[in-house]
């Protein structure tokens, strides 16, 4: 069943991941303000439940999951209501927010909770557990976790696979959730393969981290089938359709998802944050964050609390070196680069990535030339040059014949791309071109 | 950490001054490029012609470094008047120009060969919009269109004088004017002693490039070397040179076995005229190429069966110039009938569902 340790094409930019993968977690002191967008999850967004004034213990809903996918938003922090408006948002928007005053002095310690005994519940209660913490994927979709552990009655699934691949450079979020959590991870495993009635479960993880790799072995329990997969280490091997392919040696049909295949991923971080829940009881109210890059003094691992802004972030890891020039939420690949000090971390950022004007600058654009490095670099085998060609013309329906929406927008092509055309960005582009149709048809 | 300013006061100070006034740079994701670009591909194109060229000058002499210097002119000239404003940088005009010169005999006049490289550039590149929207290699339409227009000059294939310093040619003949040489002794190319008197040239003459032909394309070993060296930096795709001398290995190895006294041996076409230069340097244009592994394999293989073709049954002693050409303009129907199967499709696609 196990093919080879990698899926074809794919990038090999550097990893430097040496900044922080030595770097233990830390836990930040908590700002003055918290910042929470009701919408931190694909989804609809959390519907609101508190007014200003109001006074939230830390662990207490803000907002509450309005439908089924969807999840609530709980207060990180002790204090107060401030205010509730729109503030900056990860994604370039403005987004409602929840602006809570962190009360001084605050012991920050959350009101006691009933732990729930996983042992006793069903599969159904323990979704409705996982969906009441408010888990979503914190690999960076934020698709809200419980809806993954549903699968439909119909499609049999036999395998959970824990995705600790971390392909993005300079992350290393889930690097050190595993090293420094292993049994959180195996003890969220256990429970999800009880949610999912699965009986089989594989931990991906890159070989870059054989620390990692040597602690979840430690940890495997005995009595259920839980394995460790070292990958190899190439760019997106993290992405969900590549970690498939290695692990099942299967393809996720186009336009189906994993459980046609028999498998449902979860990041390594999400099944950590479930074994918290079923541990402590304690809401997704926090979580590991790499602030890395080589314009940011002091790169660390941080254990943040959901809604800090980024200004207090990078004020704790020493602030910026005088070149710094750009930030970056998630990983420098994928990630989204933000044009404002004031954006709260949220519940699906990885990591805070700053470059210096030597990595982030502007260059000349040439034409294709067809050169074909977008061909051997496209984890789906796309035409990227062709699909470039036609984006640039503006003829959506011809992309979508070539298959634009199997496009993961991993930027590979753009990442190989010798004429520096900005390729994932004008699929990504044309995605929404075609999306917007559709809905209008 | 030590500060790293003198203007800047305490740590503390300074951090909260970094934040303050920071001007953040927004950009679309991957904030990653590989370090590779066009022009880095295309000069490097050109470091790797360099060693072809002295050796070129070694055998042809001066004349060998003026015909290619023509060339070049004639073709960078026309890219900066009528390209794209500042298209000269990225290099290709260079490419096509050096290319040119060393696809011309040594004598060639010099307004020829400059009208060669104008042509070349403006009727084979820039008329198409420039840099990636030709469908043909500009250096060969360039050398097509002289030996249309000069068939009895780019014909005339010197011999090895006595001095290094001599001409090869008559390469300051006047524009429009007939070239006139007569103190320079003619000969036939190893092609042409095989097509008109079947006679065969010693292989390891060939390789090393020590007979009668183009400026630079007699030392075939060298060129091989070369374009090795560009295919393991990834700056050619190693798998159309591959099956181009696959093709003509294998089907000209069957032909000589058929009738070793009728055909020449496999080795001789693959290290004679322009077989080399054309599988690694013009075969390879990235622009004119397909952009498909499968495509590239077609494309390869339809060059080779066409040189043997047109070498052993046409009514002209080489192939190589035509056979590039004609597959260049298949290009875009190769791509079309090779696109990659997109993941997670089956492996072939039910008929009609092809848009």
């Amino acid at each position: 069943m196990l093919g080879s340790s990698t899926f074809r094409h794919g990038v090999h930019p550097p990893e430097t991941k040496h900044l922080t993968e030595k770097v233990p977690v830390r836990r930040m002191p908590f700002p003055e303000e918290i910042v929470l967008p009701l919408r931190q999850h694909a989804g609809r967004p959390a519907r609101l439940l508190v007014k200003v004034g109001d006074h939230v213990e830390r662990g207490d809903k803000v907002a509450e999951a309005d439908g089924f996918v969807s999840v609530p938003i709980h207060a990180s922090a002790t204090g107060t209501v401030k205010d509730i408006r729109l503030c900056p948002h990860p994604d370039g928007s403005m987004a409602e927010s929840v602006v809570i005053a962190v009360e001084k002095f605050s012991p920050q310690i959350p009101r006691p909770r009933i732990v729930p005994q996983w042992e006793g519940l069903s599969p159904q209660q323990v979704v409705e557990e996982v969906q009441k913490a408010g888990v979503v994927g914190l690999g960076g979709a934020a698709f809200p976790t419980h809806v993954k552990l549903l699968p439909p009655a119909d499609i049999p699934v036999h395998t959970l696979i824990v995705n600790g691949a971390e392909c993005e450079p300079y992350l290393t979020t889930d690097h050190r959730t595993m090293v420094e959590y292993p049994e959180r991870v195996q003890f969220g495993i256990r429970i999800m393969m009880k949610a999912l009635g699965v009986d089989k479960a594989v931990i991906g993880v890159e070989k870059n981290k054989p620390d990692a790799i040597a602690r979840l072995r430690e940890t495997l329990p005995d009595d259920i089938d839980v394995s460790v997969l070292p990958l190899t280490v190439k760019y997106p091997q993290g992405a969900e359709k590549m970690l498939i392919k290695v692990v099942t040696g299967r393809e996720v049909p186009s336009g189906k998802l994993p459980m046609n295949v028999g498998v449902v991923v979860q990041n390594v971080g999400s099944i950590a944050c479930i074994g918290e829940i079923f541990d402590t009881g304690y809401p997704l109210i926090e979580r590991v964050v790499t602030v890395t890059g080589p314009g940011v003094r002091k790169p660390s691992n941080l254990l943040v609390p959901v809604g800090t802004r980024l200004r207090d972030v990078l004020e704790f890891c020493g602030g910026l070196t005088e070149d710094a020039s750009q930030i970056v939420f998630g990983g420098p690949m994928m990630g989204a680069a933000q044009p404002d000090l004031d954006t709260p971390l949220i519940k699906g950022t990885t990591g805070v990535v700053v470059l210096t004007k030597k990595e982030a600058r502007s260059v000349e654009r040439y034409p294709c030339i067809h050169c074909g490095r977008c061909l051997e670099a496209c984890p789906v085998f796309l035409n990227p040059s062709l699909l470039g060609t036609q984006a640039q013309a503006g003829r959506y329906e011809e992309m979508e014949a070539a298959n634009l929406m199997d496009c993961m927008l991993c930027g590979c092509c753009s990442y190989v791309c010798p004429s520096h055309i900005p390729l994932s960005q004008m699929f990504a582009l044309g995605k929404n071109m075609l999306r917007k149709r559709k809905a209008a048809a | 950490m030590s500060s790293r300013g003198p203007e800047t006061g305490p740590e503390g100070a300074m951090d909260l001054d970094s934040l303050a006034e920071i001007k953040l740079r927004i950009a679309a994701s991957p904030h990653l490029r590989s370090p590779h670009s066009t022009p880095r591909i295309m000069w490097n194109v050109v470091g790797s012609l360099v060693p072809i060229l002295a050796v070129a000058t070694y055998y042809f002499g001066p004349s060998a470094l003026l015909v290619v210097a023509a060339a070049t002119v004639g073709s960078v000239l026309t890219e900066r008047l009528f390209g794209r404003k500042g298209s000269t940088a990225d290099g290709s005009a260079v490419i096509t120009g050096l290319l040119l010169g060393l696809i011309l005999p040594p004598g060639f006049p010099l307004w020829m060969a400059f009208l060669g490289g104008v042509f070349g550039v403006g009727f084979g590149k820039v008329i198409f919009g420039g840099l990636g929207q030709n469908v043909f290699n500009p250096a060969l339409l360039g050398r097509a269109f002289l030996q249309a227009a000069f068939p009895i000059a780019i014909t005339t294939w010197p011999v090895q004088p006595a001095s290094w310093w001599s001409l090869r040619g008559d390469n300051f003949a006047l524009p429009l004017m007939s070239p006139n040489a007569p103190d320079v002794a003619t000969g036939a190319t190893p092609l042409g002693l095989m097509k008109f008197e079947g006679l065969s040239t010693n292989t390891l003459d060939l390789m090393m490039g020590t007979t009668g032909g183009s400026i630079g394309e007699t030392a075939g070993l060298l060129i091989l070397l070369c374009g090795g060296y560009l295919a393991l930096r990834k700056y050619l795709d190693w798998r159309i040179p591959l099956s181009i001398f696959l093709t003509v290995f294998v089907f000209s190895g069957v032909l000589y076995l058929i009738g070793p006294d009728r055909f020449p041996n496999p080795l001789f076409m693959l290290f004679s005229g322009g077989l080399m230069l054309g599988a690694m340097y013009m075969a390879t244009d990235m622009v004119t190429s397909p952009v498909t592994a499968a495509g590239s394999w077609i494309f390869g293989i339809g060059i080779g069966l066409l040189v043997v073709f047109i070498r052993v049954w046409g009514g002209l002693p080489e192939g190589v110039m035509y056979a590039i050409l004609f597959m260049n303009a298949l290009v875009p129907f190769i791509n079309r009938v090779t696109q990659p199967r997109v993941f997670g499709q089956p492996r072939r696609k039910p008929k009609g569902a092809e848009a």
